[in-house]
């Protein structure tokens, strides 16, 4: 007994070693967004204020910004569950020769470096007068978190059993009805987890939208972010850590929602079942 | 029945998923593969002529290639396979032997770290580790020499600041694979007197080595994708010292308007990412 207390109180303090050090950045957010005098360290602020808070709150500073991310992230996060839900729909209930391979590129497009095609994807897009516009960095939004959507819905899918769509079919419902009034219904839980997975993937994207959008005014938050150290001669770190952590709020307050559900090690979801 | 559909229209709604795909992923890949090819420039009308392997062979010539090639390894060896793999690993084990009120304290600042945007986290990253950060303060306090992190050791710094990022995951995955160990096992080595370290040697390692696998496959593959996180903490510099893959391409194609040289960059990031998704693959040995 005496050893597994000691074996706990080193566990403990190793942890809570560990814990602080992963604190340290976060609670300079928190610091210096209440402080009038945040600078680069963590420190108390001397007396507490919401100026940083009503300094950022603007048109031009936050809510375009937010609003674009809003609209970016919600029309990509909607076109990738609405096609990782058609698409994932034959893949689990019919059986063929197709499938494996299918699910197997879908699973080896997941891993690929998406970074790594920014550069053509760029070419391509001047090309074919995509550049600079929120529907054409929505689709490739949409296209890059598609794989792993599909792949993570499909297993959802498969835990729904197959009795009641064959009541559906036998009273003369087709395929688009049974998925949209019998399956989805019954997998409302693994639905919303592809989907709000899915945006929270997409409002934390810095690359695709810091390379396809150059308009400042279409920037979403995750690229507008960067004007803290454009326009002023010098950064003011309050505002910076206020901005970042109205940008940061809904994805947070999301995790918390699905956190249950994610587990253990959902992490890659079904990717990861080995 | 017949509305049920037989044949090819079953396989109908996977066609917007399927089109998409190709045309914003599998095009862009292939359109890449020509364009590595030829000496396309963003600017100026030298158009684009087919130049066969030049760019490749100018890569493999450039000395800035070879470092950047040099420093992805670093930072990949660091912060995923030395960093985020080991700390999650070690993390999950520890909170199976810690009491629950610093279990979840721990998880929920890691994760927290995990799930922030990236470019807040290199933001809280940059402030931590710049001269005046709050590294230095903590170092002043300990009586420990300072210096100016970003400047002497970048690529250490956005390593640390990746492992900070991305440990969560692996202690996710490893939380997962240790709870599904039976106890009885384990409590058998340790009636047969199997110390500790013995114990997670002989034991728990090899029962999670599938885990193991998948997590260094994972990690390595999005590691070597940064971009964001090194790009707001030091733009690859100061001069090339923490220039990796991405931002080599990035500043290749973009800011010297070598868009052939950089995609061909980039058709190599994807050649090393395709293998080790292969490789991941067949570890795995799917079950489709």
């Amino acid at each position: 007994m005496r050893r597994t207390t000691r074996a706990r109180l080193a566990a403990n303090a190793a942890l809570l070693l560990t814990a602080a050090a992963f604190a340290l950045p976060l609670l300079w957010l928190l610091l210096a967004s209440v402080n009038a005098e945040a600078d680069l360290r963590v420190r108390a602020p001397s007396s507490f204020t919401a100026d940083n808070f009503d300094a950022v709150l603007t048109d031009e500073i936050t809510f375009t910004p937010m609003l674009n991310s809003l609209l970016l992230c919600g029309g990509a996060t909607l076109l990738t569950v609405v096609c990782a839900a058609l698409a994932a729909y034959p893949l689990s209930r019919h059986h063929s020769r197709f499938n494996r391979p299918y699910l197997l590129t879908i699973l080896f497009t997941t891993c690929l470096p998406i970074t790594a095609v920014m550069v053509p994807v760029y070419g391509l897009f001047v090309q074919v007068n995509l550049i600079d516009t929120m529907y054409g960095t929505g689709l490739f939004l949409a296209t890059s978190q598609l794989p792993f959507s599909i792949w993570l819905m499909k297993n959802f899918m498969d835990g729904v059993p197959m009795v009641l769509e064959e009541a559906a079919w036998t009273d003369g419902a087709s395929n688009l009805q049974t998925l949209t009034r019998v399956v989805l219904p019954l997998m409302g839980p693994g639905l919303t987890v592809v989907t709000i997975y899915t945006f929270i993937q997409l409002w934390g994207n810095f690359f695709v939208p810091f390379m396809l959008i150059l308009s400042p005014e279409q920037m979403p938050a995750s690229v507008s972010i960067f004007t803290f150290f454009g326009n002023y001669g010098s950064v003011i770190y309050g505002q910076l850590a206020a901005f970042s952590i109205l940008y940061s709020a809904p994805v947070l307050v999301l995790y918390v929602l699905i956190a249950r559900r994610l587990g253990g090690g959902f992490a890659l979801g079904g990717a990861v079942k080995g | 029945m017949s509305t049920r559909g037989t044949g090819l229209w079953r396989w109908v709604p996977i066609a917007p998923a399927t089109a998409l795909l190709l045309l914003f992923l599998a095009g862009p890949i292939g359109y890449c593969v020509w364009i590595a090819f030829t000496n396309t420039q963003l600017t100026g009308a030298s158009g684009s002529d087919f130049v066969g392997l030049d760019n490749f062979r100018r890569a493999f010539a450039d000395g800035d290639f070879r470092n950047a090639v040099r420093l992805t390894l670093v930072f990949t060896f660091v912060s995923a396979v030395l960093g985020q793999n080991t700390l999650g690993l070690a993390l999950a084990g520890l909170m199976r032997a810690a009491s629950r009120p610093v279990r979840t304290v721990t998880g929920t600042l890691v994760i927290t770290a995990w799930v922030l945007p990236e470019i807040v986290a290199a933001f809280l990253l940059y402030t931590f580790f710049r001269r005046e950060g709050t590294l230095n303060a903590v170092l002043d306090w300990l009586h420990l020499p300072s210096q100016n992190w970003l400047f002497t050791l970048p690529i250490l710094a956005v390593s640390f600041a990746n492992v900070w990022r991305g440990t969560a995951f692996s202690m996710l995955i490893y939380s997962a694979a240790l709870a599904e160990i039976p106890r009885d096992i384990t409590e058998a080595a340790e009636v047969d007197g199997a110390s500790g370290p013995r114990r997670v040697w002989h034991i728990t390692l090899p029962m999670i080595r599938r885990s193991i696998g998948t997590n260094l496959m994972l990690n390595t593959l999005s590691t070597l994708s940064v971009f964001g996180l090194i790009w707001a903490m030091t733009r690859g510099g100061p001069g090339n010292r923490s220039q990796t893959l991405p931002v080599f391409m990035y500043d290749q194609a973009f800011l010297k308007s070598l868009i052939g040289y950089g995609t061909a960059v980039a058709l190599l990031l994807l050649l090393v990412g395709s293998l080790f998704s292969i490789v991941y693959l067949r570890l795995m040995k799917v079950e489709v």
